[in-house]
């Protein structure tokens, strides 16, 4: 215990100099806690946004569907395999069926995914109930974008076509009856929301699907003949890759943050070993061995990352909680992004980060106030206690 | 008499090197010293005088030539073994005091106990008793920045006797202080000799350090010059 008694109280005694070194290094813990809590969040806040809007709790899909291939949608439908239409019966999926088309609004030609969706389903959030005519009408539901960008109201008629399943071109008018507001793109720009009964009596493709979502709460990975079982860990991989490479860019903020405050701690422990030679001697005279020594001033050093997690704790706790709390408001460019965000988001701070966080700058802590100790392992004790360092 | 001697050292050489050339510091010392002894290592500067003392405590090892320190060879030691040998045999008392800055005075003297490993009521004992040798014990929570000249050495003293050590090396210790104080403290290390049976051993060229010496050994050039023994030394002599 006394090495940690005299590591303690040489470095409360050494006053400012700690003190300094100590809120430089509670600032980087702090600031690393919060930009790794708000990208956290973000690829939460953007994965739940995704998986209620349009993943549900996984797709199947047919064979043919890719969603990154707009010439492939061509051939990507199916009939619905009894596996699923038990599914689908039991309220517990949903099917989707998308075509290619182009829509010519205010005279201009956009080309589009046409998606056709059931007007009762519930497995998703979109506000497909909108889609439920009572009249020739075929309604359609767009997104705030996609209104946006093809200049689009509620109760506009726009001319749709598009190729059915026997490779003939038909057209026809659509009315939006809706324009929802979303956060998640995937659902909303460049394309528009049908019924899929209509739809699927448009394209000459009768009980067919592209995919199947199922709902949340329903386990089915099973083998349906014919189909792809895509889970959420593959359908919200784009996503997770997409927030992470973001977290890469915010991390040089923190690596320059932990750098400045080692740095700190190392010119600390550098000048430490030089100005206290005397005492280092002193040590020595009085039974200390050399690598007591190292131990002493490596713990010295490292107790500084202590002091700065406690000092984090007290001012960055309620500072991260609060603001966990209220979310960052974001602003409308946050759509370049390419992911689902609100207008506001909110951190999420993890036992696991703030632990990890804390162990990883407390292990570079003590790295670095180990690193100048070195020079202790070469020190004789009558050239200490003269002052000098060898 | 053989069994009394603490230390003893044989054709003892060091050599210091300095750049192309190298410097013999001690050059060949043969010295026994017996338990009890109050005896000072005197002469010029560059005599050999902090060199042998150095030795003595296991600070440095000679180039040449053997110590032997409470049974133990100096050249022979680790360096841990060293340490151990300092923790509990020998006491350090410094010119410059080298008191622990932010320990107070208790925590000062206490130190080589924490090291000994000596329970928190045997350490209080031993401590109250060191500062009261001392003339100490009202400064117990005192910082070293708020004690005199005098006082700082007297806490060395304290520390240096706590854990009532076979051998006590006093470097110079009165060199950073004046007169009185040289008096007070040099007193106090004779009583500590006879009370406790403890051997000093001083580094000195300060006169009235010499005038309270039973055993003179003069150095010069890294040799022994003289080793004269005094029934009764001076002491404070006129000052008194």
């Amino acid at each position: 215990m006394i090495i940690p008694r005299l590591a303690i109280k040489n470095l409360l005694g050494a006053g400012l100099r700690t003190w300094l070194n100590v809120v430089v290094l509670s600032l980087s813990f702090v600031a690393i806690i919060w930009t790794q809590g708000l990208y956290r969040g973000m690829g939460d806040q953007a994965s739940q946004a995704m998986i209620e809007a349009e993943l549900g709790g996984g797709q199947y899909w047919q064979p043919n569907y890719d969603p990154l291939d707009p010439l492939a949608l061509q051939d990507a439908h199916g009939v619905i395999p009894d596996g699923l239409k038990q599914l689908i019966e039991q309220g517990q999926a949903t099917p989707i069926l998308i075509t290619q088309a182009t829509i010519y609004p205010n005279g201009r030609m956009i080309t589009i995914r046409m998606k056709g969706t059931d007007p009762n389903q519930n497995i998703l959030s979109l506000p497909s109930h909108f889609l439920e005519a009572d009249n020739d009408e075929i309604p359609a539901l767009i997104g705030s974008r996609m209104a946006k960008s093809a200049g689009l109201e509620v109760g506009d008629s726009v001319t749709v076509r598009w190729r059915d399943a026997g490779g003939t071109f038909d057209a026809r008018d659509v009315t939006i009856v809706q324009v929802m507001r979303t956060n998640v793109q995937t659902i909303d720009q460049g394309q528009i929301w049908i019924p899929i009964k209509t739809m699927q009596e448009l394209t000459l493709m009768e009980n067919e699907a592209s995919l199947v979502v199922i709902s949340k709460d329903t386990v089915d990975d099973k083998n349906i003949a014919g189909w792809e079982f895509k889970d959420l860990d593959f359908l919200l991989a784009d996503v997770k890759a997409l927030v992470r490479s973001k977290s890469v860019g915010a991390s040089i903020l923190y690596v320059v943050l932990i750098a400045l405050a080692m740095l700190a701690i190392f010119n600390t422990q550098v000048l430490s070993i030089f100005r206290r030679k005397k005492e280092m001697g002193t040590l020595m005279a009085l039974g200390f061995t050399r690598f007591q020594i190292i131990k002493l001033f490596t713990l010295e050093g490292a107790l500084h990352g202590v002091l700065a997690a406690i000092m984090a704790a007290i001012y960055g706790l309620p500072l991260l909680i609060w603001f966990s709390k209220k979310g960052w408001a974001m602003p409308g460019s946050v759509d370049s992004y390419g992911f689902a965000l609100g207008e506001k988001l909110f951190p999420t701070y993890s036992a696991g980060l703030v632990l990890g966080t804390t162990l990883l700058v407390l292990m570079i802590t003590t790295i670095v106030s180990f690193l100048p100790t070195r020079k202790i392992a070469k020190l004789k004790p009558t050239e200490a206690l003269r002052g000098r360092i060898t | 008499m053989e069994d009394n001697i603490l230390i003893k050292t044989q054709e003892l050489v060091k050599i210091y090197p300095m750049g192309q050339t190298q410097i013999k510091a001690l050059n060949h010392v043969n010295l026994d010293f017996q338990a009890g002894e109050f005896a000072g290592l005197v002469g010029p500067s560059g005599s050999g005088k902090t060199t042998l003392l150095n030795i003595i405590g296991s600070l440095d090892s000679p180039t040449e030539g053997s110590a032997e320190v409470m049974g133990k060879k100096i050249e022979e030691l680790s360096h841990k073994q060293g340490a151990r040998l300092r923790n509990q045999h020998i006491g350090f008392i410094f010119q410059t005091f080298n008191l622990l800055p932010v320990y107070n005075v208790f925590e000062n003297v206490e130190f080589p106990l924490l090291l000994l490993g000596d329970s928190a009521d045997e350490r209080e004992k031993k401590v109250m008793q060191a500062l009261e040798w001392v003339g100490l014990s009202d400064r117990v929570k005192s910082k070293p920045s708020q004690l005199s000249g005098g006082q700082s050495q007297r806490v060395a003293i304290a520390r240096a006797v706590v854990k009532k050590p076979g051998i006590i090396l006093a470097d110079e210790p009165t060199a950073n202080l004046d007169a009185e104080n040289s008096h007070h403290i040099l007193q106090t290390m004779e009583k500590i000799n006879n009370e406790l049976g403890t051997t000093f051993i001083f580094a000195t060229h300060d006169e009235k350090v010499i005038r309270y010496l039973r055993r003179k050994i003069t150095l010069v050039d890294g040799k022994v010059a003289k080793d004269e023994r005094f029934e009764n030394p001076v002491g404070k002599g006129e000052y008194q």
